[in-house]
């Protein structure tokens, strides 16, 4: 980080300050977020910056899920002062009262999609799902579109559909069945299921993980794939034969919280008040392929111009994709995710 | 002290049999009650890791996420067709890999009795390794072999065999073979064991009767190897019944099985009752089945000692 860039964090976090009381030096907060090489990330943009500006120390941890949070709330050990999530698990923690309110009065939510701000969640990070195919089988003439993945004449080959996520695959098929990308929500889940049924016989793999789903392209088991962006890119990077684009891109968000019953609630609150901020948020995409949640943080300055064509969340990205409505999914998840795998397991 | 009970039995005489019999039983209890002690810790500790979570599991099927008493987790297995499919191929995997265990297993523990000591040892060696390697590797290791670019694939088509690939991975034969090859070793080492325990003399005796080495094979030595291949297939199957790892990555999402299902409904229910369940009914399942087996393979072996 240049001098420019980290003078400019101490004056953000000298306006965060201002607004509430400033941090004791000796406070120490845990962030759980999801291990590997995108937590190192947010390490590196999110929590080392903010531990530097609110004189705080950030202790990191890992996590499963919404599962638990709800264990440590239920259960009044809570270990965690902030927590990464996917959004419709914060959508659904949110209706079991397993968080603490955010202060919006700390955070500041200008540049965040209103859909992502919530009494007690708020986005962080973005992922698409995309498509992605072999380029050594199809040339650059692969399937562009889910309906051109659906049409198994015009695109003969294998293929591979997310098994786990069954919220991706539903939109997917949605965009499939031609819906246009304003359409697909609220998802009409028979139909998307109807949708899923015409192409479940030509499904080579269902993939439980980014891993799996990374592995099988790679190594050429199936020629073309849903894929989440990060493990696309990644591919791309190591030279595997391959191409996407966001075009019809599914956006699922993740998101923060502040777990019912923290211990450092208020230097939580400031914390959670920085990763958000436009500043850190353009760190990001410097470290990661997940997109700022933040849009104003493309306007930062901070992301070089030939970069932002490639990140999910820049503003004409964004055009392109359906964004997951995590409130839809918290209401129909189970019911859309038991009829889907019955569907794929016949 | 029961020498001296005896003792005390004859100089008393008839009228000293009901004292000597009190004697007797005393002197069991006391035996009882010290055997008891010695378990005392075992029997704790089976207590405390298996008894006290199976029924902890067990009551916490009963309950829905508010936490209601309710069936819901149980009526679920019959409102949706997929739990009932889940469970038919948790149970066919667990044959058919208990089964290929079995062709393959048998003849290589006999193989392996009958070698001399050192050369055994040596292909012991072949048997404990992959034993010893992590399952997810070995997995892993199945399917850059299995896969349509993989080592098999390749190698077929190269030498012009086949034109296109076989579906290896992926599918069902993916998953029993990357299962069939991990479980093997729990099915050789037991029947080894219980192999080597045979007494030559009996095959001996046979011989020396007029049996050929087929007769003897079948008439002694299968026999007396069959608790050695009861306890193997036991472990075998019950050990299938519970993988995860192998059909997760191996079943290319088609073959979905019952540890795989209890992940996926934990996570999706806010409920731990909701993966309690499942537990709850492939344990009574479970058991039942290995009640009947060990009915039927009583009943056999009696049926074998009595014909002879």
């Amino acid at each position: 980080m240049n001098r420019t860039t980290s003078f400019r964090t101490i004056a953000i976090a000298g306006l965060v300050a201002s607004v509430a009381v400033p941090a004791v030096a000796a406070d120490t907060i845990t962030v759980a977020s999801w291990g590997g090489t995108y937590q190192e990330a947010q390490a590196k943009a999110f929590f080392k910056p903010t531990a530097d500006a609110l004189g705080i120390t950030i202790k990191e941890d890992t996590t499963n899920g919404l599962d638990d949070v709800r264990l440590q709330v239920t259960g009044n050990a809570v270990k965690w002062d902030i927590t990464e999530l996917g959004a419709d698990e914060c959508a659904r923690g949110s209706k079991e009262g397993l968080f603490e309110k955010l202060d919006y009065g700390v955070i500041d939510k200008s540049g965040i999609n209103p859909k992502l701000v919530h009494d007690d969640w708020v986005g962080i990070s973005y992922t698409s799902v995309v498509l992605i195919y072999r380029t050594d089988v199809f040339g650059d003439k692969g399937p562009k579109t889910w309906a051109d993945f659906w049409n198994v004449e015009k695109f003969p080959g294998r293929r591979a559909l997310s098994g786990s996520q069954a919220t991706e695959t539903l939109s997917v098929a949605a965009l499939a069945s031609g819906l246009p990308i304003d359409k697909v929500y609220p998802v009409d889940i028979d139909g998307a299921l109807k949708s899923v049924d015409k192409i479940r016989g030509h499904v080579d793999a269902w993939w439980t993980s980014g891993a799996q789903a990374m592995q099988l392209v790679k190594d050429g088991e199936v020629d073309m794939a849903s894929i989440w962006n990060g493990r696309a890119g990644t591919l791309k990077k190591e030279g595997a034969p391959v191409s996407f684009s966001f075009d019809q891109g599914v956006l699922t968000a993740d998101c923060m919280v502040i777990p019912k019953g923290a211990k450092n609630k208020e230097a939580a609150m400031k914390a959670l008040a920085m990763f958000v901020s436009p500043q850190l948020q353009a760190n990001l995409p410097l470290y990661v392929d997940n997109g700022p949640v933040n849009e104003k943080a493309f306007e930062t300055g901070k992301i070089p111009p030939e970069r932002i064509k490639d990140i999910n969340s820049a503003p004409e990205n964004v055009k392109k994709q359906v964004l997951q409505d995590a409130e839809f999914w918290r209401d129909n998840l189970v019911e859309a995710t038991e009829k889907f795998s019955n569907l794929i397991q016949q | 002290m029961s020498v001296q009970s005896a003792l005390l039995n004859e100089a008393a005489g008839p009228a000293g049999q009901h004292l000597n019999a009190q004697v007797l039983r005393a002197d069991a209890r006391r035996e009882q009650l010290r055997l008891m002690v010695l378990l005392a810790p075992s029997l704790f500790l089976v207590c405390a890791i298996i008894i006290v979570p199976i029924g902890w599991l067990f009551w916490l099927s009963l309950f829905d996420e508010s936490g209601a008493l309710s069936a819901a987790n149980y009526a679920r297995f019959f409102e949706q067709a997929s739990y009932i499919r889940t469970f038919v191929t948790t149970f066919k995997v667990a044959f058919i890999v208990t089964g290929a265990c079995v062709l393959l297993g048998y003849p290589l523990a006999y193989m392996l009795s009958q070698l001399p000591r050192r050369a055994a040892s040596i292909c012991l060696i072949f048997v404990i390794l992959p034993f010893w390697t992590s399952v997810l590797v070995r997995t892993y290791a199945w399917l850059v072999i299995l896969q349509r670019k993989g080592l098999i694939n390749s190698w077929l088509i190269d030498l012009g065999v086949i034109s296109q690939p076989l579906s290896l991975a992926n599918n069902f034969s993916g998953v029993v073979i990357g299962m069939t090859h991990i479980l093997l070793p729990f099915l050789v080492l037991p029947l080894y064991a219980s192999m080597k325990t045979i007494d030559t003399d009996c095959l001996r005796a046979g011989m020396n009767l007029g049996a050929g080495p087929a007769a003897t094979f079948r008439q002694i030595f299968f026999p007396l190897s069959l608790p050695g291949l009861a306890s193997g297939v036991v472990i075998v199957f019950v050990l299938c019944l519970g993988f995860f790892v192998t059909p997760a990555l191996m079943g290319g999402g088609k073959v979905v099985m019952w540890a795989m299902r209890m992940e996926q409904t934990t996570s999706l229910y806010s409920n731990w009752g909701a993966g309690a369940a499942l537990g709850v009914v492939l344990l009574v399942v479970t058991l039942a089945l290995l009640g009947l087996f060990q009915w039927l393979l009583g009943a056999r072996a009696t049926g074998v000692w009595s014909s002879r």
